[in-house]
């Protein structure tokens, strides 16, 4: 299969350009709106930030017409730990991002966007300045886009640290310019989002996908995937592989596929014991379970676990299950933005509860316990974040209790 | 020391405000130009900022306090950030935490007394499959292993930082 996202000399304009770029721009203009978010529909793509929420069904959501300022937002906040899908479509291919956001702009009726680029991204964010001058200067961006009529500004945001941005609310609170604490939803977004008006929040890679579905077809890219997955995924593999990187392969890709074939297996002496298959916060599986599935929204809820973000952690059998969700629980509870006390709390004495087993001083009455905060966090909070916690402390206590066990009888193993 | 907006800072400030239709929404920003020109955001800077923007202190403080990126002290000329998060951890993070701690002999949120160097500790920097990274002040560099750290932090020494390629 060929590429969609992910191509080689691509970064440039003239590439871009030579290669049928910002024709699909053109031939959106001249449809209209509904049109488009009917073509985006058809083409089953989903959110690619984690929730996988369909992107057609998203746009419909905006009050149509012109009437009242809306906004186009793109989510190029990546943070989940294992994830750095992002990162190299921004250097690989940052011109399908502007076109894309041009004609979902079009779509919903927005005339300003802003990509919310994390604050690390610095090397990033001007390589993504200099293209939307670049697009600029070519009259895909500005007033009177290619003689249509239709005016859309897009600039770039850089965020300043703080993972919870990347919860679309509080991505808006922080382009707002306040702390970066989610809103209470309803209303969602798409009614009263970035400075009280209609927005539309997508991922980069999301937004990415839609010149080639407007070029080739909601149809086209619908295939490419599962029944109800459209397209390709971009698969953020880290961990002791051969060969850890980005990898775009159809939805539906079988998970021994990418590990095997694309990633070259594990490195030598190293043996798969875990997967965590969706970035940090999405359930742990084990290898067995892993080397089973396919790679989809659908085969992974099934399998109880989340395509998410597509960031594949390959945790090998060298590594200590309790120390790992130690380090997790640290980070979460760094990020927690402290608004709800379920989180604030709860995440805090996930990770002081783990550090007392690593250390030595566990008893077997604290595997219960930290299970039993991670359930009464789940689902009592403003956003996801305390999910987002509680989901890999229950599946990693579930699949390796043994090593919790371990620990709670004494076992310590450093670092 | 009472604390000056330039006039370059201002210029920039007008560009960056009209990105919004609203000024205060170019606080983030602008906190980064802040920080560019100095290393850091001192308290004065946050004073002025807050009249600059017609917004109250505590919208200011409440920002620079939330947001990791921003320094409230000087930091050294070299700020090395060393990610800890769970990709860069199996890739050996400790390692290389343990060697600046013990090279610099610093601990995390310390600078050295000559103030080249601050270590840092920070979350997922979102580079996992290129493990262990770390971050010298807006540059990455990844693949890290202890000699390339120590490669690196000779040429620091000698004034000298070359960012890897994008």
């Amino acid at each position: 299969m060929e590429n969609i996202l992910l191509r080689n000399n691509i970064s440039r304009l003239e590439e871009y350009f030579a290669c049928g770029g910002y024709k699909p721009l053109k031939k959106a203009l001249g449809l209209k709106p509904a049109e488009i978010i009917a073509e985006v529909k058809r083409s089953n793509l989903r959110g690619r930030g984690g929730a996988g929420f369909p992107a057609g069904l998203k746009w419909s959501f905006i009050p149509p017409g012109p009437d009242g300022q809306k906004y186009l937002v793109c989510n190029a906040d990546e943070g989940e730990p294992g994830t750095f899908k992002d990162r190299e479509l921004l250097r690989a291919n940052p011109h399908a991002l502007i076109e894309g956001m041009a004609i979902a702009a079009y779509a919903i009726g927005a005339a300003h966007g802003y990509i919310y680029i994390r604050g690390e991204f610095a090397a990033e964010a001007a390589h993504l300045n200099a293209a939307i001058a670049g697009a600029r200067a070519k009259g895909f961006l500005g007033k009177n886009i290619l003689g249509s009529g239709f005016n859309f500004e897009l600039f770039v945001h850089r965020g300043a640290g703080a993972y919870i941005c990347g919860e679309e609310t509080a991505l808006l609170e922080s382009l707002e310019g306040f702390k970066g604490q989610p809103r209470l939803k309803p209303p969602f977004p798409a009614l009263k989002g970035l400075f009280g008006s209609p927005t539309v929040i997508n991922n980069v890679e999301t937004l990415a996908a839609v010149p080639s579905i407007i070029d080739k077809g909601g149809d086209w890219y619908a295939a490419l995937g599962t029944a109800k997955s459209g397209g390709t995924k971009l698969f953020s593999v880290s961990g002791p592989v051969a060969r850890p990187g980005v990898y775009e392969l159809p939805l539906g890709t079988a998970f021994s596929e990418l590990l095997e074939t694309h990633c070259g297996g594990m490195k030598p002496g190293k043996k798969l014991k875990a997967v965590i298959p969706g970035g940090s916060s999405t359930p742990v599986l084990t290898a067995a379970e892993a080397m089973a599935l396919k790679l989809d929204y659908e085969s992974l809820a099934a399998a109880g676990s989340m395509l998410g973000s597509g960031g594949v952690i390959m945790i090998d059998d060298s590594q200590c299950m309790v120390k790992l969700l130690q380090v997790l629980a640290r980070f979460y509870h760094h990020e927690s933005c402290g608004q709800c006390t379920p989180c604030r709390e709860g995440c805090g004495w996930i990770e002081k509860v783990l550090n007392r087993l690593e250390e030595g001083g566990g008893t077997p009455g604290d595997i219960d316990l930290l299970y039993s905060v991670a359930e009464g966090m789940t689902g009592r909070t403003i956003c996801a974040l305390a999910d987002a916690m509680a989901m890999p402390v229950m599946s990693f206590i579930t699949k390796f209790r043994g090593e919790f066990e371990a620990h709670a009888a004494g076992k310590v193993c450093g670092k | 020391m009472p604390y000056k907006l330039t006039d370059e800072f201002k210029e920039a400030a007008a560009r960056i405000c009209a990105r919004y239709p609203r000024r205060d929404a170019a606080l983030i920003p602008l906190l980064h130009e802040l920080q560019k020109s100095r290393g850091f955001v001192a308290e004065e800077a946050m004073d002025e900022l807050a009249k600059f923007l017609e917004l109250p202190y505590a919208r200011v403080k409440a920002a620079v306090t939330f947001y990791t990126m921003f320094n409230r002290a000087p930091a050294g000329k070299y700020h090395i950030q060393v990610c800890r998060n769970i990709s860069c951890h199996m890739a050996g993070a400790p390692d290389l935490l343990g060697r600046l701690r013990a090279r610099l002999s610093l601990k995390e949120g310390e600078t050295t007394a000559d103030g080249l160097f601050t270590l840092s500790s920070v979350e997922c920097l979102g580079a996992c499959g290129s493990a262990p990274v770390i971050q010298v002040n807006e540059e990455y560099f990844e693949d890290m292993t202890l000699e390339k750290l120590d490669a690196l932090l000779e040429e620091m020494k000698h004034g000298r930082l070359k960012p890897p390629a994008l």
